[in-house]
Order: C-alpha cells, then structure tokens, then sequence
C-alpha cells in the first residue's frame, strides 16, 4: 500500500533470519500436531486460506498492488482442479497442476491489463474482471456445473499410489502443499526479485530512473500471486471435494483481502496468523446461523481505522523485529 | 417496417428502454462516485449499499409512516446523506492522510455490514413497491408502447445529471469544488471551509445514489442485494469512462446501459459481461479511460 503501509522492508538482518527460522519450526510443529487436538478439514482449510492470503499478500504487501479479484485464481483453479479430477480423471497432483496452470494463465492476462492502472483503479479493474470470469462460471454450465458447482470431486490417488481418501494421507499432502508455497514466497520475497518489487512499491518513478522495467517486475509478482492462489484453491477443491461459485464471488476477494489486513500487510506471518482468525470466526458464526458478513464487515472497519498494521505487524512493532 | 436487421422493433425499442434505465442508474451512481472521489481522492465501495438504502428508505416509508413515492423522493435520499455526513465525519476523516486505499477498504467493510444487517432482517428474496398512480399505465409513442414510469425516470435521471453538471462547471459554488480538488490547502486559505465542504460533497454524492435507489424501486424489487453486483458494473463503467470529468459519468454511464440493451437482443449471452469486455478493450487502447486524463 505506497508510502502508508508500515515499511518492514528493513533487508532482514541475521537475527531477524534466526527468529524467522524458529518461527517457521514453531510453525511446522504446530502443523504436525494439531491434527491430535483440533478437527482435520477445519485445519486443513486454514491452511489452504493461510497460503491463499501469503499469495495476495506477496502482491499487496511486497508489490504494493491491492488486488480485489483474487478469488478468480483462486476459485477458478478450484474448478479446473474438480474438473481435471472428476471428468479427466487426472492424478490428485496433476490436477492441482491443472489448477495453478489455469490459474497462471488467467493471471497473464489479467495482469497484463490490469497493472496499465494504479492503485485505485488496480483494485477496480481487478474486482471487474473477477466478476467477468465469476458471470463465465455462471453460464459455462458445461464445465463449470453452474449454481450446482462441481460436487463429488475424487481425491485420487497421489502418484497413482497412496489414497487420499485417507484423512491423514489428505492432511500430509495439504500440509506439505502449504508449507511449501510458505517457504517458497518467503525466498522469493527475500530474493534480488523481491527486493525490487519492494523498491517499486515504495517509489515507483524511482525505480524507473533506476533502470528497472516496472511493469514487468510487477506483472511477475502478479502471475507468481495468481499461480500460488491457484495452487491454494485447488488443493481445497480437492479437500472438500468440491468447487462452487462461492469460491469465485467477489466476497472471496474481500476475504482474502480482510485476512491479509488482519494478519498483517507485509509481514511474513501475518497472512497465517489472519486465516487462521477468519476461519475460527466463520466457523463460530457459521453455527450462530448468520452474521458472518456483519462481523467481517466490523473486523474490516476495525482493522482501517485503529488497527492497521495488523496483528503481526503490532506484534513486530513492539519487539523491534520483522516477522 | 417492422423489423431492424432481423429483430422486431418492438423487442429492440423494449431493450433499448431498459438499456436507457440501466443506464441511468449507471450514470447516477458513477456520477456520484466521480463527485466523491474529486474531492476526497476515495472510491466509495459503500455506494452500491447506500443505493439500497435509498430504494429501502423509500419502502419504509411507505409500508411503516404510509408516505408515498413523492415525498420519499425527497426524504429518502435526505436520510441516506445524513448518514453518509455521519460516515464522513466520524470514519472517513481519519484517512485523508493516508494511501486512498485505506478509503476502499473502510467503505468495503462497511458495505459487508449495512448489506448484512439488511439480508438479516429481510432476507434475500425482494419486496415489491407499486409505480405511484400519477405514473401508471403506458403510452402509445407510434414505434412503441412507453410505460410512463420509464420514461419517468429516464427524464429525471437526465435532468438530475445535467443538473450537477451545471452545478460543478458553472456555478460559484460549483467553481470552489473544483479549485479544492486542485489545491485544497489553497482554497481553505481563502477562507473557504474546505473540512465542511468535503463533508457535504460526501453526502451529497450518496443522497444521489439514494436517489437512484428510491426511483429503482418500483422498477426492480426492493431487496438487500439489488446494490451489490451493481456497483461492481458501475466500478466497470467508472474505469471506462475516466474519473476525469463529470460530463464523461454521465455519456458513459447511459452510453454502456443502450449498449449492454441492445447485447440483450443481438446476443443474449454476453448481456452480463458485455460492459466488463468493453472495459478490456478501453484498458488495451485508452489506459486512462474514455473521458480521462493520467
């Protein structure tokens, strides 16, 4: 978010390296055993959210781009992620490649059109062209399954060997998936690439002076957050066995966005932190019966008005520390 | 002759009219949005809920007080600007300072929560408000039957636009608008209360989306959804024509209704996404928009 968002940007020192190490471990371990304490497709959701929210955060916290279309990569991956499972009958890994495929392709172009725009006009045109692709999955009935939505998706087998029918072979690959796309976006946000994606979202003319091509830097940092987004929403189609048009309704994208801002805009872990929140809310409310829009809607207006770096983001800010 | 390009004009003057209504719910609200974000630099994501607040303003007032569409036209959108002055003062005041996204994101979130108290109490099937008397029926215009409410709304809606065209471009009023979107510093140098004017603009440019909303009213169901995927299209429009001029919301706004009508008639299924293509094709050629400047 420019010059407003707080600049974490600090190139992470040592230490920081360190404490970042420890908190991933902290991480990993509590990935691993809470399946003992909590129930697993709960769990397994928060993760797909959790690397749902670290891939639009790659983009709005690192590139400085306010995506509000992203529940098209993610939604939309969900559906060829069904559909190459189901009617292809591909291989649970395959067909989430199918889904971040279609997720990196439909993040081309979009990309391509919508970063000859800035700042506001990014999020309007991204939302636009989400609600486009969400009007196509009304009607491609063929493929899509329309209001129904795809249903019954089979988990497979993964390689052709081990069943995810399995809850815990279903819990591993998720967990794997998702830890994964984590390291991933934490090397590629600390890599020469992410630093002058930084440098970018700080003083755009500045590193045009610089020499560097923005727009491809920034269409880059779209398709890598489109791709891992699709990676994100395959692997919950697979989980649930299901991909619906509620995936791909602009309410997603708000979704996303709200956990992002919650967590923390720009920090490593707040994306986690904030799905994780989300989810446990929506499920509370969820057997409340209503209200879930309502409390989104209050977290949002929290979170701009008093609270905007974040939970992460104050948590960093009292120990001095990027995380 | 009663046929254009294979279509009966019966069909195409029918869907032209409803283009022409779309279109100035369209104008109305991109208009309103073009007023705010002059001024205070924020896209008003709330303005698709305020647009329902209008048309429930209108049926409130009605099912409850018994006071009918004339006097809702008047005091719906009165309400609905007081509570954006509300809005204003107390939430979006604390964000001029900031990344104008910040601006999105508030009236996003407030959005989710006006449509959800809505949706709870109401639901989301509609509530039908009837046409008011003086403007039932349909009159006979040679090539068509026009219903009068129609017509109706699509005077007001062009008497309404060309009317706060003429307050921003050519009155005194309208003149210290536009200096505070150049150099609000300057202009509170002068003496102009430029603080209060931004409120009043705020409230004013969602009094016009309540407007729109009393006179949709009769037309569609009165339902706590009607302004959701609307201000999406609106978004749509708003990127088309540029937020530069004022002049620009309104010919795009009633431009892209008569355009997204006659996709009805010559090919159905690109009704929905008709404007969301003509808006790829305005971002490949004209980056900035019909009417804007970078």
């Amino acid at each position: 978010m420019a010059n407003a968002a707080p600049t974490l940007a600090a190139p992470a020192g040592a230490a920081d390296a360190k404490l970042h190490r420890i908190a991933f471990a902290v991480m990993a371990v509590a990935v691993a055993l809470a399946p003992f304490a909590f129930y697993p497709v709960f769990l397994m959701k928060a993760m797909c959210f959790a690397l749902f929210a670290c891939a639009f955060n790659l983009l709005l916290g690192f590139g400085g781009l306010l995506s509000f279309g992203h529940a098209m990569f993610f939604g939309g991956a969900g559906y060829f992620c069904a559909h190459a499972a189901k009617v292809w009958g591909l291989t649970p890994e395959l067909a989430i490649l199918a889904g971040a495929g279609a997720a990196a392709l439909v993040g081309s172009v979009t990309g391509l059109l919508a970063i000859r725009r800035q700042g506001i006009y990014f999020a309007m045109i991204t939302l636009a062209l989400a609600q486009m692709i969400y009007f196509f999955a009304v009607q491609a009935q063929w493929f899509t399954g329309g209001e129904d939505g795809i249903q019954g998706v089979p988990r497979g087998k993964l390689f052709g060997l081990v069943d995810l029918s399995h809850m815990p072979a279903m819990y591993s690959v998720v967990a794997v998936i998702f830890l994964g796309g984590f390291l991933l976006i934490y090397r590629i946000i600390h890599s020469p690439f992410g630093q002058v994606l930084k440098a970018i979202r700080e003083h755009e003319p500045r590193a045009v002076s610089l020499g560097y091509d923005t727009d491809y830097y920034k269409l880059l940092a779209f398709v890598l957050s489109a791709t891992l987004a699709g990676v994100a929403g395959a692997t919950k189609a697979l989980v649930f066995q299901l991909a619906s048009l509620t995936d791909v309704h602009w309410t997603m994208s708000g979704e996303v966005v709200l956990i992002a801002l919650l967590g923390g805009v720009g920090t490593v872990f707040g994306p986690v932190v904030g799905a994780l929140i989300i989810v446990t809310m929506q499920d509370y409310f969820s057997q409340l019966g209503a209200g879930v829009t309502i409390a989104q809607g209050v977290v949002f207006v929290i979170c701009v008005l008093a609270f905007r770096r974040g939970i992460v983001g104050e948590l960093s800010r009292v120990l001095k520390r990027s995380l | 002759m009663n046929a254009i390009f294979g279509i009966p004009t019966q069909a195409l003057f029918g869907q032209l009219l409803i283009g022409l209504i779309n279109g100035s719910f369209y104008a109305l609200l991109s208009l309103g949005l073009a007023v705010i974000f002059g001024l205070l630099n924020i896209i008003n994501f709330a303005h698709g809920a305020l647009y329902m607040m209008g048309a429930f303003g209108a049926y409130f007032l009605l099912t409850k007080f018994g006071i009918g569409y004339w006097w809702a036209l008047l005091i719906s959108p009165l309400a609905v600007g007081l509570i954006g002055v509300a809005i204003e003062r107390l939430m979006l005041a604390r964000l001029y300072k900031l990344d104008p996204l910040y601006g999105l994101l508030l009236t996003f979130g407030l959005a989710l929560i006006i449509q959800g108290l809505f949706h709870n109490e109401y639901g989301s099937s509609g509530m039908s408000y009837p046409v008011p008397q003086a403007l039932q029926g349909a009159k006979d215009v040679g090539f068509m039957f026009l219903p009068i409410y129609r017509g109706w709304v699509i005077a007001v809606s062009l008497v309404v636009c060309f009317g706060v065209w003429f307050l921003i471009e050519k009155t005194k009023l309208g003149s210290y608008l536009r200096a505070a979107t150049e150099n609000p510093g300057l202009v509170q140098a002068f003496g102009v209360n430029v603080p209060r004017m931004i409120t009043l603009t705020y409230g004013f440019g969602v009094a016009l989306a309540a407007l729109a909303g009393v006179m949709a009213a009769p037309i569609y169901q009165v339902n706590p959804l009607m302004g959701a995927d609307l201000i999406i299209v609106v978004f749509a429009v708003v990127v088309i024509g540029g937020m530069g001029s004022i002049m620009g919301s309104i010919v795009t706004g009633f431009g892209l209704g008569v355009i997204e009508g006659l996709t009805k008639v010559f090919y159905p299924q690109a009704s929905n996404t008709a404007i969301f293509i003509i808006m790829v094709i305005v971002l490949m050629f004209r980056p900035a928009g019909l009417f804007g400047q970078r």
